[in-house]
């Protein structure tokens, strides 16, 4: 089989034509701000705000939405994730306040980096065992998963509020990282710059995986067509289960991410950016990442761009977005599965 | 064939089990009597809310048990319901029309939106429907209290209903038990009157011809399709049958408390409640909702207070007793239904009804 497959390499197939209209969209959005705003340096700002949360969102989404994509799986528990891992930074950052209270970029992220390990570690971890227990014995059939996934998803809230307590904790970002750096007239706080690097990276490792490596492949090809992969020697339920774990790690450290980002933690987060992020897998059309990434984005700018301009608006936003794209594409940005 | 007036009334569908039988009529029987009964508010506002969620839940059965869609969106109907009484009360004054005034406006809101968010997210796919009610559920949860001139904001609405449902109306005691009959006895009667009537209707849905289909749907989607039945339609019209039935919850819920909030109609933990409820009477059983209201609301009215003694008496255990007690205080109800909600997807999808049924076949 190899060997056919070497063979065919020279004259490779054309490559499909991309389509590129989805982030069109985006540029749109971000073009046609412009105006709205009027003040370049408000528009730099908020932009900038804007990408940093479609960076923290996609982190959390694009596990999600391969979950579904690979095993058709309906998981109302990812939120869960968030949350614990978010809890998990503040009592690593807890311990490490010799390093976060100086004004030293390098200490801060030297304590930023280990809770976001440990918090992805132990929500990897723990989505293991979620996948094992929870869903595993509800594969196939949808309507078990959306209420079991969701009894887990109430269950660890639970525990979340044994453990740490049902009150809010602040999260304080490290000293160096708080404050804002002035770029011509424009402010732009210094922790969304952190947000946006990281985001960068994750969805650059991410791209890497899915489009240069076998796993990859198969992850792909898998979303496609799960019984073809199958029958051809790959066990997908344990390429699933390694989805599912990084996803929940991904969700992790999108918690610590997002409690950063909000300054604070409360045990209901969870449920609360579950909705952002099933408004963002719904609109990228479920199991795309690529649509993950544009509706990420899209979501993140139309929340701070309309939060500037009509506050009121910005309630339903996101609501008003995705009934607009689905308008537009009622399978979402890039449908993917044909299920 | 001759059916008697019984069994016409809850539409030829008996509870198929002797035990269940018996557990029914206790519970209808109780409910019908509470005012003789029992005295003091807790009991009779027990049994009212027993009454409302008996609707409510019914509703949501009808949609997950019946069509088997699962809507996050069921208390933002059953909030629509009661802001509409809230709202027409507030403005139009305390007086019968105010109260027709508020269940219709209810109504036509919630069936446009229903149809609306059902059309437009049943026709692609359905399992958007479960994500897509979420998310318009939540966004009407901030809009209820953000908009506060019209709402009430966060501290939500009270206001009066007619004067012949407030407590101060009486019209003397009732000569056997001396039970006196108030505004707060007759407005018992009308949530028990209308939500038994309700609660009729909805087993008259799922047993008729139109429930039929519903359950084929359930059953077997492409079949159902494949025999000529409108699957978009058939879902649609059960989502907004559902909505509707919810708001009419929603309005009794309003009328008995003379307050309606975000927190007591439109709360997330309501509907989790009501998931819980539905799995644990039954899904697809009618008179699980009876069944499983019942339990949950004692349970939730009662049990607290005795986790609250065993809480405190954990925290006097050595070493564990801390996290022991927090884990059995009160507030971590919710914990323990989540697991006994877990446990009974897996091992028992069918409920309490559909296990008595069961050991009635065996």
């Amino acid at each position: 089989m190899n060997a056919n497959a070497s063979a065919s390499h020279s004259e490779a197939l054309p490559a499909a034509p991309r389509d590129w209209l989805p982030f069109g969209v985006v540029v749109g959005l971000v073009l046609v701000a412009l105006p709205l705003v009027g003040s370049p340096s408000t528009w730099v700002t908020l932009t900038v705000a804007g990408l940093a949360m479609g960076l923290i969102i996609f982190i959390i989404a694009s596990g999600l939405t391969l979950i579904f994509g690979l095993m058709d799986i309906l998981h109302f528990g990812h939120g869960l994730f968030i949350a614990l891992g978010a809890f998990i930074a503040t009592s690593v950052l807890g311990l490490m306040t010799d390093w976060t209270g100086q004004d030293n970029l390098l200490l801060n992220l030297a304590a930023i980096f280990p809770a976001m390990l440990v918090a992805m570690a132990v929500t990897g971890a723990v989505g293991m065992a979620f996948e094992r227990v929870i869903i595993r014995p509800v594969y196939g059939q949808h309507l078990k998963q959306i209420l079991i996934t969701m009894g887990g998803m109430i269950v660890g809230e639970e525990l979340i509020k044994v453990i740490w307590g049902p009150d809010t904790i602040p999260l304080p970002l490290p000293v160096g990282l708080r404050g804002s750096i002035i770029i011509g007239n424009a402010a732009i706080e210094r922790y969304r710059i952190v947000a946006v690097v990281i985001g960068l990276i994750v969805l650059g490792v991410m791209l890497w995986l899915l489009n240069r490596t076998k796993i990859g492949l198969l992850i792909r090809a898998g979303v496609q067509d799960r019984e073809m992969v199958e029958s051809l020697g790959y066990r997908i339920g344990r390429l699933f289960v390694a989805v599912f774990v990084s996803g929940s790690a991904l969700a992790g450290l999108g918690g610590v991410m997002w409690g950063l980002y909000q300054q604070s933690v409360v045990p209901q987060m969870g449920s609360q950016v579950n909705i952002l992020i099933f408004i963002v897998i719904i609109i990228g059309g479920l199991g795309s990442v690529g649509g993950c990434f544009a509706g990420a984005l899209l979501v993140g700018l139309m929340a701070n761009y309309t939060g500037f301009l009509v506050p009121k608006v910005a309630l339903i936003s996101n609501i008003l977005l995705m009934v607009a794209i689905l308008l537009w594409r009622p399978q979402g940005l890039y449908p993917v599965t044909r299920r | 064939m001759r059916m008697s007036l019984a069994r016409s009334l809850i539409s030829g569908d008996g509870p198929r089990s002797r035990v269940l039988a018996v557990v029914l009529v206790v519970i209808v029987v109780t409910l019908a009597l509470v005012p003789f009964l029992f005295h003091g508010a807790r009991p009779i506002n027990v049994a009212a809310k027993i009454c409302i969620f008996t609707v409510l839940v019914g509703s949501f059965d009808l949609l997950l048990g019946y069509t088997g869609i699962i809507s996050f969106a069921q208390t933002m109907f059953f909030g629509i319901g009661a802001y509409g009484i809230a709202i027409s009360l507030t403005h139009l004054g305390p007086n019968a029309l105010a109260m027709f005034v508020g269940v219709a406006a209810a109504l036509l809101a919630s069936a446009v939106l229903s149809l609306v968010i059902g059309l437009f997210s049943l026709r692609v796919r359905a399992i958007f429907f479960a994500m897509i009610t979420l998310a318009v559920a939540q966004a009407f949860q901030t809009l209820a209290s953000q908009l506060s001139d019209f709402t009430g904001g966060e501290d939500g609405l009270s206001f009066s209903v007619p004067d012949v449902l407030t407590p101060a109306f009486s019209l003397g005691n009732f000569p056997l038990t001396n039970t006196n009959v108030d505004g707060k006895f007759l407005s018992y009667y009308l949530v028990f009157v209308v939500a038994a009537s309700l609660f009729l209707m909805l087993l008259r849905i799922v047993n008729s011809p139109f429930g039929r289909v519903l359950q084929a749907i359930r059953e077997n989607e492409f079949r159902a399709e494949s025999l000529g039945y409108r699957t978009v339609t058939y879902r649609a019209v059960s989502s907004m049958l559902s909505a509707m039935f919810a708001t009419l919850a929603g309005c009794l819920l309003a009328i008995w408390l003379r307050y309606n909030g975000p927190d007591t109609s439109l709360s997330f933990e309501i509907m989790v409640d009501l998931l819980l409820i539905v799995v644990i009477g039954g899904m697809g059983t009618m008179y699980g909702a009876v069944v499983g209201s019942t339990l949950f609301i004692l349970a939730q009215s009662y049990l607290q207070d005795l986790m609250r003694v065993v809480s405190d008496g954990a925290a006097h255990i050595p070493l564990a007793g801390r996290f022991l007690s927090a884990l059995l205080s009160a507030d971590r109800w919710l914990l323990w239904l989540g697991v006994l909600f877990v446990l009974s997807v897996y091992y028992f999808p069918a409920g309490v009804v559909g296990k008595l049924r069961a050991a009635r076949r065996a």
